[in-house]
């Protein structure tokens, strides 16, 4: 068998694997694989302006798939800089496997051009990471990356290959499978959990469900809208789960936590049985933890054991895969001789209704400035609700998953756990990519778009129609907000002064851009820049700089204690006996 | 609580490293912890004495056995044990208090291994309370030098951490 080099087993790897796109940025230390990437077809390979906006764009890729995300940058300041994009993934648990060049096996150690120690560097935000020192380990690693990213909690894996590594050659194995007897995720269920489970839902008298992005990430939407119709019960969505059950549907309340709905949170105090589901109780979830569902028992089903019982005590763990154990569970339910209560199912439901009554998410529509709900608002009714949309983090990304309702999975992309600005534009380019017919709007701010800007060229490079939709209040809005609320007003270092004009940036990277500053005029723009079917469109909403999120639970108080908006309609009667 | 954790991990390069990182990235105490390969060369022992509520051990284990390099891990403190140390230390012994620093190394079931004119080398293993208080008795005559190992550990009874 004829040997190969490093960078030909490297490239042939991932042909093996079935990859389709490569995100990344050359330098000195990939220079042998970018040579072979050079003499191939199979693999297409993604520049990037930024390391982080080809992880982020990797990560858009992922999400938006369900696949691995390949991302290839070169030792030193790329490693470096693909870091964010790594931790981003980690924190939301996107499979990537990002390759990082790295200085000659002969080299490390001495701090050599470009060297830093990428393994060490990126340990605390991957699953796991490999530094190959050896040819004949190259494709055997690049197995294991895939296998280990993209299997029981995804997350990124960091494979660093020194340069002589991808010069030196070796015959060319690449496995179809690999198992590593240090890593066996756990698919299925304890059947005698799930059987208390089931009995134990059967028995409540509120129920609720509250689900994460770990029903998204293993695929379970169809077995928990199934579970949830069959139960009757209120369904609430974490900022990751949108889309795992539909936005739509009658049985959901909305998503919970921080700046969720006034009926999610009150429903979550006070339900007597919580399912949790492929969520993690994070604190902008669970609001003080000791006050969370006080009235509760809690069933936990997560493929990862270290999210059981992290945050809050939980009654029934069960470790599973969300669709394996669903489906278990469903067959519990329907063979299991107890009835639900009916009648406190019903006036569990009249509680809720009363709740919802409040229209929560109100806003002023009669206002002379663009509202930015209004601007999310249209965006879903004229993509009829079945677009792509990534965000960057702040107040646009609240206003998203408030007011776009996600029937489907993997079509809300934004960076959750981590919080990164900057996520949006590039996520957008790779969910754009993988689905290259699809409508796909990057819902972003003058703050957050204006720390991967650079990546307008990329778009322009591969022809990526993205719409980007930029409520510009001139402000860091979350961080205004909260100055507004908590420091007196005090707006320290939030206001975005000289802003480039977006319309003329967008033209200059060749795309069309549109200032919109009237509110009658945010229908008739979104509809024009959703006609240029070819084209990015760049939409600069001047918004009103005073608006803020609303619902609001400050940090650190219970899900009862929330602050509403000046639209909503005045709670009723708070003081309630609980059956 | 006082908690020993036994880790059979695989013997790479950073997978020392990966748990060290783990404890100081989640705020976890590390009282001791020594480490070595085992008869089977791919695999290494760690054992680890930590502190913690019974939430934040169940914590430790469960984000141990999350480490890739993980193969396996007991909590040895949860069932019969044996737990060992090895202390090495030089101490002075001149005048009076040379006969009594041998005598008490005698008490302690302790091996003086190296001697100078006004010095001695202890060695000795046993648990660590035993070690505190061997240190506690001869430092009266002045301690030099403490070498401690850190814990190792064992399950008692015919179990095994092992692969099968």
């Amino acid at each position: 068998m004829a040997e190969l080099t490093g960078a030909e087993i490297f490239v042939r790897s991932l042909a093996d694997e079935g990859v389709e796109y490569v995100f990344g940025y050359p330098g000195g230390a990939t220079l042998h694989i970018y040579d072979a990437l050079y003499k191939q077809e199979k693999i297409k390979h993604i520049l990037a302006r930024h390391e982080q906006g080809a992880t982020h764009a990797a990560d858009g890729y992922a999400r938006s798939t369900g696949k691995t995300g390949v991302v290839l940058v070169t030792s030193g300041p790329g490693a470096t800089n693909a870091v964010t994009g790594i931790a981003t993934a980690y924190m939301d648990s996107s499979p990537l496997v990002v390759f990082t060049g790295q200085v000659a096996t002969s080299l490390i150690g001495d701090d050599a051009f470009q060297e830093v120690d990428s393994v060490g560097i990126s340990r605390p935000c991957v699953k796991h990471n490999f530094l190959v020192k050896d040819v004949r380990d190259l494709a055997i690693t690049i197995k294991k990356a895939f296998h280990i990213a993209n299997s029981g909690r995804p997350g990124p894996v960091v494979v660093d290959i020194p340069k002589d590594v991808t010069a030196h050659k070796a015959e060319y194995f690449y496995p179809k499978t690999v198992s590593m007897r240090s890593y066996q995720p756990k698919v299925e269920g304890h059947p005698g959990q799930i059987r208390k489970a089931a009995n134990l839902l059967l028995s409540a008298k509120r129920p609720m469900i509250y689900t994460g992005g770990g029903v998204i990430l293993g695929e379970g939407s169809a077995e928990l809208s199934e579970l949830v119709r069959l139960l009757g019960c209120p369904c609430t969505n974490t900022l990751m789960g949108l889309g795992g059950y539909p936005g739509t549907d009658p049985l959901f309340v909305g998503m919970l936590g921080m700046h969720g709905t006034y009926e999610a949170n009150m429903a979550m105090h006070d339900c007597d049985v919580l399912l949790a589901v492929g969520a993690r109780f994070d604190d902008r979830v669970t609001g003080e933890v000791d006050k969370f569902c006080p009235h509760a028992r809690i069933i936990h089903i997560d493929i990862d054991p270290s999210s059981i019982a992290k945050n809050v005590p939980v009654t029934i763990p069960i470790v599973g895969s969300v669709p394996d154990v669903l489906r278990e569970l469903i067959r519990q339910v329907k063979e299991s001789n107890k009835e639900a209560d009916k009648a406190a199912l019903e006036a569990w439901w009249d509680q809720i209704n009363e709740w919802r009554k409040l229209s929560c998410l109100n806003y002023d529509r009669q206002s002379e400035l663009i509202k930015p709900q209004f601007v999310v608002e249209k965006l879903y009714e004229l993509t009829g609700g079945d677009a792509f949309v990534t965000s960057d983090v702040g107040q646009h990304q609240m206003w998203t998953a408030q007011f776009y309702k996600f029937d489907k999975p993997r079509r809300w992309i934004n960076s959750g756990g981590l919080g990164t600005m900057g996520f949006g534009l590039p996520a957008a380019m790779g969910v754009q990519l993988a689905h290259p017919d699809a409508l796909v709007a990057c819902v972003t701010g003058e703050a957050s778009i204006q720390m991967c800007i650079q990546e307008l060229s990329t778009c322009k490079q591969y022809d990526l129609p993205i719409k980007v939709v930029n409520l510009n209040n001139r402000y860091m809005g979350m961080v205004r907000q909260w100055q507004e609320f908590f420091y007196d007003r005090r707006y320290s270092h939030s206001y975005m002064d000289a802003l480039p004009d977006f319309m003329k940036l967008a033209e200059s990277y060749g795309h069309v851009g549109m200032r919109i500053e009237q509110p009658a005029d945010v229908e008739g723009a979104l509809k024009e820049a959703l006609a240029q079917k070819d084209r990015l469109v760049f939409m600069d909403f001047i918004t009103d700089q005073t608006e803020n999120v609303y619902p609001m639970i400050a940090a650190g108080k219970p899900h009862n204690e929330m602050e509403l908006g000046p639209c909503a309609s005045p709670p009723v009667d708070t003081d309630r006996e609980l059956a | 609580m006082r908690h020993i954790i036994s880790i059979l991990l695989e013997n790479e390069s950073g997978a020392l490293s990966r748990v060290a990182g783990l404890f100081s990235a989640r705020g976890y105490n590390i009282e001791s912890l020594t480490v070595a390969p085992t008869d089977d060369v791919s695999l290494s022992r760690m054992t680890l004495v930590t502190r913690g509520s019974e939430e934040v051990i169940e914590q430790i284990t469960k984000q141990l056995n999350k480490l890739i390099d993980v193969v396996k891990l007991v909590d040895l403190t949860e069932g019969p044990h044996i737990e060992r140390e090895m202390l090495l230390t030089k101490v002075n012994a001149t005048g009076e208090m040379r006969e009594e620093v041998k005598r008490l190394v005698e008490i302690f079931r302790g091996r003086i291994i190296d001697v100078t004119d006004t010095t001695y080398t202890v060695e000795m293993t046993g648990d660590s309370q035993k070690l505190d208080a061997f240190i506690q008795a001869v430092k009266g005559a002045g301690i030099l030098e403490v070498v401690r190992s850190g814990v190792s550990g064992i399950g008692r009874g015919p179990k095994a951490l092992s692969l099968q």
